[in-house]
């Protein structure tokens, strides 16, 4: 008997979600309306925006990759495949001698076996890996979810700039390379 | 149901029992596909704040037509150490009940498929053929949570038969009939303590008498907050778990069947059944309009378990049975007595 009126109370929850569902003007405007009053969207047909630093896919900036592989050894599933050769680029003063380099091949990050945890992201010197909040990257086939360098690199045009830092910090905001 | 005696004159008997057949399957399948999208696709959503199915037809409305599709194209599994025989055989146990059920439920004056002196002794005998079928279930699974599952619905099941038969008895000693009809009749022209205004829906003579039916119908459902014997998380759905294909399905129409028929036998004991204030109840109307009144009051009455079942968690075992056996039943038989007694006074 001592439960009755927390029942009441939960019944009472109930029943006002639904109406709040049906009538989200209230009974002013008694048109039930369940598409606004709805908390939930309807997926394929309206989309919500992910926030700006949402964990959606990665990308590659390729210029500043030097393939020195330390996202590939960081990455805890070993989704992550880099091939280099060493090549020689032309000295940067006049009369120097010319510059040993490595040129990125090949730069695949499979996202079956990938589980965002970022490392990779996080690990990157030179600020070429970037998080970007686009989500919609599903295959039919799972071996389409290797994504080369080339589809890595088209995500960088979604990678939004980093927020501000808060005032007073001594640290600089990093530039997102365009 | 409607004119049956009408046409039963002119028509052979195999064109009768067809006619009464499909009226049969639609009285039960109708109701019930109405209370799966209104209620269980669509209010249990709203009551979540979401939309439910919105995608097959406009509003989703053809979505249990899809469900029904995909569930027949599925592959009829049995499992390999399956009494076969039973197997196959326990969900049409559980939804012979239903169909059984809705015999004796009167419609009209003249509609009714059999119009029993015995009538709600009947369909509460034959409510309970469905503990038969769910044991069956449980047992031929060769699975040990499809028997918990199924002893635990027994368990259950029989402990809600007493509340919901005493909670009956009420209502069968204030109209001092067990005929349907007789107790249509009787609540349309009764007198509430010498008004007679609205009849005398029992609901308010005998109030406790339908709480206690409503919960014991709650229980007799198997539906939150007395789903213990098909609890998904801990029983994998008990007696339903090695089901699948239209043997589920089977089961599910029977769930959400029952739970129409159970609310149109509370409409008719407690409500007035097919009888509406107003006009005279011998009138011949009754027979058209009548069928839509009790789908009417069914539907509300479903409103009420289905707002139950979507508001409370699960019962424990034993507050399940503490529930039946200690509050419910001693509840019912002070119910039973002081009817009795006013029923003499008065």
């Amino acid at each position: 008997m001592a439960r009755l009126p927390g029942m009441a109370k939960g019944l009472g929850v109930t029943f006002k979600t639904m109406m709040r569902t049906l009538f989200p003007d209230g009974m002013k405007n008694p048109i039930p309306r369940p598409s606004a009053g709805a908390q939930t969207v309807q997926y394929p047909h309206e989309k919500e925006a992910p926030v700006t630093r949402a964990r959606g896919v990665i990308a590659l900036h390729e210029e500043n990759c030097t393939a020195c592989m330390l996202c590939a050894r960081e990455c805890p599933d070993w989704c992550i495949y880099i091939e280099g050769h060493k090549t020689l680029a032309p000295p940067r003063r006049a009369g120097g001698k010319p510059r040993q380099v490595n040129t990125l091949d090949r730069f695949d990050i499979d996202f079956s076996l990938c589980m965002f945890c970022g490392i990779c992201v996080e690990v990157c010197p030179f600020e070429a890996l970037f998080w970007t909040p686009e989500y919609e990257f599903s295959e039919l086939r799972i071996a389409d979810l290797l994504h080369d360098k080339e589809r890595l690199g088209e995500w960088m045009h979604t990678v939004p700039d980093f927020e501000e830092y808060e005032a007073g910090s001594e640290a600089k905001v990093k530039k997102v390379p365009r | 149901m409607m004119g049956m005696d009408v046409l039963a004159a002119d028509l052979a008997y195999w064109q009768e029992t067809l006619i009464k057949v499909g009226i049969g399957l639609a009285a039960v399948l109708l109701p019930a596909g109405t209370i799966v999208y209104l209620y269980l696709f669509k209010m249990m959503s709203f009551m979540q704040s979401r939309l439910g199915p919105m995608e097959a037809g406009p509003y989703g409305s053809l979505q249990l037509l899809a469900e029904v599709g995909k569930w027949i194209q599925k592959e009829d599994i049995f499992p390999s150490r399956a009494d076969r025989f039973v197997f196959a055989a326990a969900p049409f146990v559980v939804l012979m009940s239903t169909f059984l059920l809705v015999l004796v439920l009167p419609a009209g004056p003249d509609a009714v498929f059999v119009d029993l002196n015995v009538g709600i002794y009947f369909a509460l005998a034959v409510s309970s053929i469905s503990v038969i079928g769910i044991l069956m279930a449980g047992w031929s699974s060769a699975n040990k949570y499809s028997l918990l599952g199924g002893l635990r619905a027994a368990g259950q099941l029989i402990a809600y038969e007493l509340p919901l038969i005493l909670a009956v008895v009420g209502v069968v000693i204030q109209a001092g009939t067990m005929n349907m009809q007789g107790i249509v009749l009787a609540q349309a022209d009764g007198e509430i303590f010498g008004w007679g205004g609205l009849g005398n829906p029992y609901i308010f003579t005998q109030f406790v008498g339908f709480i206690i039916f409503m919960i014991a119908v709650q229980a007799e459902l198997t539906q939150p907050p007395f789903d213990m014997p098909i609890a998904e998380s801990e029983l994998i759905s008990g007696y339903l778990t090695e089901y699948s294909g239209i043997r589920f399905l089977l089961f599910f129409i029977g769930e959400f069947a029952t739970s129409g028929v159970f609310s149109a036998v509370a409409a008719t004991l407690f409500l007035g059944g097919w009888y509406v204030p107003g006009i005279d109840s011998s009138s011949d109307i009754f027979n058209v309009i009548g069928p839509l009144i009790l789908f009417g009051k069914m539907m509300l009455v479903a409103f009420f378990i289905y707002w139950f079942r979507f508001t409370y968690p699960r019962f424990r075992e034993d507050q399940l049975q503490r529930l039946a056996l200690k509050f419910l039943i001693p509840l019912s038989l002070a119910n039973i007595v002081s009817t009795g007694v006013l029923k003499v006074v008065f």
